[in-house]
């Protein structure tokens, strides 16, 4: 008995460290992980299963689109165990690559690839970003908002519509300036445009900027705070950027989704994963740098809403259900 | 005027310039704590130490002998086209909607189609500014660089607006089908039995580069239109003094480079992706005018600078993949070696001159 007891400890203990060698990976997106915004929520979440677990992961920022199929080959080759993947562009390759590794688990995050060994992690920023839309339109003294979008693709525009309802369902008469940054890939690292693109909203009476435009965001952010207006902040809580200046963040928990990835390891669940606002997978940012901008009217206004969107009883369109949107 | 033997000018200089740009690389790694030797190893390994490494090196330089060779026909009519991008965007263009609108049989029949479709893409977008610089006097950089705009933008319309299908999130057309795969280096060379890393992206066009190196040699110094491209160059009072017509020679010297670059859409579009996605080019255009200057605008320089960037390319690639050195480095080490081989010439060269002054004065 004792002799069986120690081993199955034994194969217990060796199955850890057979499972502490293959080291998690995650690949970034073209915007580099330190672009204050979605690769680096990615980064946090791999940051915070290190500080936890102690183990270590292998990372890489891409540099071309060629390098997407070689980072999988490579790290699957590699024997690297799960293999996270932040952004949609991942979808093609990822298509191509999962077939011939089929002992490796791969998470592609804001896309849906269908293959057995694959999570596909696809977030409900509609919702979100209706719940900050709510908050910008009971805000605003002007009854004019501002959105300013990244690279002009559907997944933006699936952001603008979201806010556009949530800012229509308080004010129905408001008026929302949309501006989409650029169409090139360019559009997700150019604080200087998203700074113009601010200061026009603003010239045009906008009080609340909500900015989805990755590294862009940052000018954006900054220049409402230069004009002391309000801004809203996207993907990670970018409150603290500037206190008292940023009305709140739309998070979009995809530290929380390379977490969980982390987490599970080699024995990945795959399939479909929905992050909507039941599952906390998007939301709005409360902490100590927003407070003194959100009140408690506007906290119990939103908790409704969100309560009848995750009993479905309110449907917040998806614009890329259809592509289009009714409420521009 | 020729100071320096043919050899120290092809060979010494960028040699020497090379080298330099290593050194200052060198020095940067070690000012961020790592090993600028394991790192070349790396480099060197990752990108010339299996097939699977030599798959990717060749795949960058296939991109980079055609944009190369695009910059090397322009300039020797002195027309300095900076659209390179542009064109291999429209290239790419050119090249998905012949895959797209066919269903072809074969991949030949495909890849001879989706030539002239990359070529007549990328000719006409060269062609636009050609024809504001021979007629309107515009000056083709300008004109070239805002043209590299604009295809960013014509592609990102299309693309988001048009050739996506239906519900899909990814700007990009829909796959090519089966049919117009090109055959990778993998299945050309395991039917004579030797094996090639499945992974890697090279494919036939790399072939085709080279043959259109080839080509490129015949034309500039083998045929009348080469003689008067480079007449042109070198003086153009003295080619219309001899009858060669201005506007003749910028728009087919254009044209042909236009065509060139296009043609690079068969490599990344056609080869590696099968799709048309945003940004296809990435900046192989760009590259392009360091090859060319790096080249000395002459098909053998610029398949050997092709071949180095993709070394760069690649072996950068390795770097970020398995060390902590951060991509923006590997970009600060390209552009060392833009810096050096491109635009600081004059700083090897005129010591380099003394030298030999220096040397050739001494045997007299």
């Amino acid at each position: 008995m004792k002799l069986k007891m120690l081993l199955t400890s034994t194969f217990f203990s060796l199955g850890l460290i057979g499972s502490a060698f293959a080291e998690p990976a995650i690949i970034y997106d073209l915007g580099g992980k330190f672009d204050k915004s979605f690769n680096e929520s990615a980064f946090t979440g791999a940051e915070k299963w290190k500080k936890e677990n102690g183990g270590t992961y292998r990372e890489f920022e891409l540099q071309s689109d060629a390098q997407r199929e070689q980072a999988l080959r490579r790290f699957a080759e590699a024997g690297n165990n799960p293999i996270v993947m932040a952004g949609f562009m991942f979808a093609t390759p990822l298509a191509e690559v999962a077939k011939d590794y089929p002992d490796t688990k791969f998470a592609i995050i804001d896309m849906v690839v269908d293959s057995p060994n694959v999570r596909s992690v696809v977030f409900n920023e509609h919702e979100g970003s209706y719940l900050v839309g709510m908050m910008a339109a009971m805000a605003s003294k002007t009854g004019t908002v501002g959105f300013v979008g990244g690279m002009d693709i559907p997944l933006i525009r699936k952001f603008a519509c979201g806010y556009v309802q949530g800012v229509k369902a308080v004010n129905s008469n408001a008026k929302i300036i949309q501006n989409m940054t650029g169409t090139t890939p360019a559009a997700w690292n150019d604080p200087v445009k998203g700074t113009e693109l601010t200061k026009a909203q603003i010239s045009q009476g906008a009080d609340v900027v909500y900015a989805a435009a990755g590294g862009t965001g940052v000018g954006v952010l900054q220049a409402a705070a230069d004009a002391d207006i309000l801004s809203i902040g996207v993907d990670a809580n970018q409150n603290y950027m500037h206190p008292g200046k940023v009305l709140t963040s739309m998070l979009k928990r995809v530290d929380l989704a390379v977490y969980n990835a982390f987490s599970e390891g080699a024995s990945l669940t795959t399939g479909f994963n929905v992050m909507g606002l039941a599952e906390d997978g998007v939301g709005y940012a409360l902490d100590e740098h927003n407070e003194s901008l959100v009140n408690a009217k506007m906290i119990s206004a939103l908790e409704a809403e969100k309560a009848k969107i995750v009993s479905g009883q309110i449907k917040v369109h998806d614009y890329m259900s259809d592509n289009s949107c009714p409420a521009n | 005027m020729d100071v320096l033997p043919k050899w120290a000018e092809v060979v010494l200089i960028p040699l020497i310039s090379l080298a330099l740009s290593f050194l200052i690389s060198a020095i940067v790694i070690i000012a961020i704590g790592e090993n600028p030797l394991s790192a070349l190893q790396i480099m060197v390994d990752g990108a010339l130490g299996s097939t699977y490494g030599w798959g990717y090196t060749l795949y960058y330089t296939t991109n980079f002998i055609f944009t190369g060779l695009a910059v090397s026909v322009a300039f020797h009519a002195k027309m300095f086209n900076i659209g390179g991008e542009g064109q291999a965007l429209l290239g790419g263009l050119g090249v998905a909607v012949i895959c797209l609108a066919f269903e072809w049989p074969h991949w030949s029949l495909a890849l001879i189609a989706a030539s002239f479709g990359a070529m007549i893409f990328g000719a006409f977008w060269a062609l636009i500014p050609a024809y504001l610089q021979a007629t309107r006097g515009s000056h083709i950089v300008i004109t070239t660089i805002m043209f590299n705009f604009i295809a960013a933008s014509v592609l990102n319309y299309l693309l988001v607006n048009v050739l996506r299908p239906e519900g899909s999130m990814d700007p990009a057309t829909r796959k090519f089908s089966e049919a117009a795969h090109l055959p990778t280096l993998h299945e050309m060379f395991s039917i004579i039995g030797i094996p090639f890393s499945k992974a890697a992206p090279v494919n036939i066009s790399f072939l085709i580069a080279i043959v259109a190196c080839i080509l490129v040699w015949l034309l500039i110094w083998h045929t009348r239109l080469g003689y008067e491209i480079r007449t042109f160059g070198h003086s153009e009072e003295a080619a219309q003094y001899a009858g060669i017509s201005t506007t003749k020679i910028i728009l087919t010297s254009m044209i042909i480079s236009g065509g060139l670059a296009g043609l690079m859409a068969i490599n990344n579009v056609m080869g590696e992706a099968e799709r048309l996605v945003m940004n296809a080019a990435e900046g192989a255009g760009f590259i392009g005018i360091a090859v060319a200057l790096m080249g000395r605008s002459h098909p053998v320089g610029v398949f050997l600078a092709a071949l180095l960037f993709g070394f760069l390319y690649q072996g950068g690639a390795e770097l970020a993949l398995w060390t902590s050195i951060p991509r923006d480095l590997i970009i600060v080490i390209q552009a060392l070696v833009i810096l050096f081989t491109g635009a600081l010439d004059n700083l090897v060269r005129i010591p380099l001159e003394k030298i030999f002054v220096s040397f050739q004065k001494k045997v007299d």
